[in-house]
């Protein structure tokens, strides 16, 4: 099983880890609606099909992958960053990591 | 009921065998039963089998979607042992081991049922400490086991790298003598033959599409064959459980379906003559009544509903057997398959009542499921009779998940690839 890491091109399935199923939603962490967080972690869709998942490249660039795999025949339909964001100058982080950065090169 | 005796088999063998009847009939379904049980696995056909001898319940169809045997029953490394830490896995799975121990002649059929022990080997002082404990637990409850050193496993296994050199040098390990191997096909065509004398109709190439509704209630199953009503339904599907639950409307399980890869080699003269386990990452081997070398390693690790592996896991199994056992480094590999595996989010099985109105589901099995068929079944038939779990499977609750009272006998938590 090959996985096409969007920064390495394709590498083989062992440079990969696999991070579980991409579908659950992780609720507020100052949620405390129990039933919420019980079906995010026991619950899941487990299809056979397409499935949405996290993988990382962990012997390679690090970085986490939104895969869209078929369990029933292992063929890979997408590959994608986890953050839509990914690769902006300020790494996601908004205002505030622009505003770290700001900082760091007022002091530079 | 004897079907099979010394005088039967001479008797036919000078007729030329050509009397013997089917093992089972191969009915058409008919338009209804008191029970349909999903699933002509070892699950299903036992719980059928059960279901007539212990609770009289013979008005009973077993569907299975390909022909009997044809998923994980025929694809396991057909290893029976109850050495687990839980209270609740180790009553379970050592009624598992009782029946075993007489199903030969519980079914007239030879299910080949060798308790040759399965030892576990520690690599470390802290694993052998652990294995001490568990050892604790199972004798506590009644159970076998025994610390074994070094110098008991060497002449246990001679063949073992039990050298200080070895890449994980063993330390000791922890046995259960009652544990085994047995025939996996024997087993489900025992159960099936058992089951089909007793009215049992097995209905093979009959795959469920849908189930049939009265109102809330589940009242039968849409199959390939037809419609079949049903008072009761039964799922025992094991891989195939989220697809099932899905037809049911039910969208989300705590399960998902990994792929398990077995290895066979070719035979080879008398090598090893008990199931040994690698502590030191997940490898099991015994060697068949054929003389191949049986072995495994873990899952693949993604969910997979595909009946093969990828080649990450055949090294890493190569890898270890031959940490353990140098000399078969120029032993050849016959065959490799995969079987679908339903992984619980503790590791633990679900034999239950329900979740939907006239439906009892049986799922969770992990890549265990082989060495529980005759408690499942047993347990399975005894919660369709009664509309209650027998006791020893009463902990195995599908709300277990949502209610806090998770059996996790490894300590891993929600994540199934790890158990």
């Amino acid at each position: 099983m090959l996985i096409t890491c969007p920064y390495c091109g394709p590498r083989d399935v062992i440079e990969f880890t696999y991070q579980g199923d991409g579908n659950r939603e992780r609720p507020d962490p100052a949620s405390q609606n129990f039933e919420a967080w019980n079906a995010y972690v026991y619950d899941r869709l487990n299809p056979a099909g397409d499935h949405n998942e996290i993988w990382q490249h962990s012997g390679g660039c690090r970085a986490h992958l939104k895969v869209v795999r078929n369990t029933l025949t292992h063929e890979i339909s997408s590959v994608a960053f986890m953050r839509s964001d990914h690769g902006r100058g300020d790494h996601g982080r908004g205002d505030h990591g622009s505003a770290a950065r700001r900082k760091a090169e007022d002091k530079a | 009921m004897a079907e099979y005796s010394a005088f039967s088999l001479l008797a036919n063998a000078l007729k030329g065998n050509k009397d013997w009847k089917p093992a089972w009939r191969k009915p058409d379904p008919k338009a209804s039963y008191d029970v349909v049980i999903i699933g002509g696995g070892g699950h299903g056909l036992a719980t059928a089998y059960y279901l007539a001898k212990e609770h009289g319940i013979t008005n009973v169809a077993v569907v299975e979607k390909g022909w009997l045997g044809s998923g994980n029953v025929g694809r396991n490394t057909t290893a029976v042992r109850s050495n687990y830490l839980l209270p609740a896995n180790t009553r379970f799975y050592e009624h598992s081991m009782k029946l075993w121990e007489n199903l030969s002649h519980e079914l007239n059929y030879n299910v080949m049922f060798s308790q040759r022990g399965c030892l576990n080997l520690a690599h470390t002082p802290a694993q052998f400490d652990d294995y001490a404990r568990r050892g604790n637990a199972m004798r506590h409850l009644g159970v076998d086991a025994e610390l074994m050193t070094k110098a008991e496993i060497k002449r246990l296994i001679p063949a073992l790298d039990i050298s200080d050199s070895a890449r994980f040098p063993v330390v000791g390990g922890l046995m259960q003598r009652r544990a085994g191997t047995a025939r996996h096909d024997a087993v489900a065509w025992g159960y099936a033959r058992g089951a089909d004398r007793r009215g049992v109709d097995i209905i093979e190439n009959c795959e469920v599409t849908g189930f049939l509704r009265d109102g809330d209630r589940i009242s039968g199953v849409s199959t390939s064959r037809g419609d079949i009503r049903a008072r009761k339904v039964a799922v025992a599907v094991a891989g195939s459980t989220g697809r099932v639950m899905q037809l049911a409307g039910i969208e989300t399980m705590p399960i998902e379906s990994h792929v398990l890869q077995a290895f066979v080699t070719e035979s080879l003269k008398p090598f090893i003559d008990t199931v040994v386990t690698f502590g030191m990452g997940h490898f099991y081997m015994s060697q068949s009544d054929k003389g191949g070398l049986i072995y495994g390693g873990d899952i693949d690790g993604y969910n997979s509903y595909a009946q093969r592996g990828n080649l990450p896991v055949v090294d890493e199994v190569m890898s270890e057997m031959l940490a353990l056992f140098p000399g078969l480094a120029r032993v050849r590999m016959l065959r490799s398959w995969g079987g679908v595996c339903d992984m619980s989010m503790d590791g633990s099985p679900i034999i239950t009542a329900g979740p939907l109105p006239g439906m009892y589901l049986n799922c969770g099995w992990c890549y265990g499921g082989f060495k529980a068929t005759p408690a499942s079944g047993w347990c399975f038939a005894w919660t369709i009779a009664k509309d209650q779990p027998h006791d020893l499977n009463a902990p195995f609750t599908l709300d277990r998940f949502h209610r806090g009272l998770v059996i996790d006998d490894k300590g891993q938590g929600a994540n199934p690839r790890l158990h």
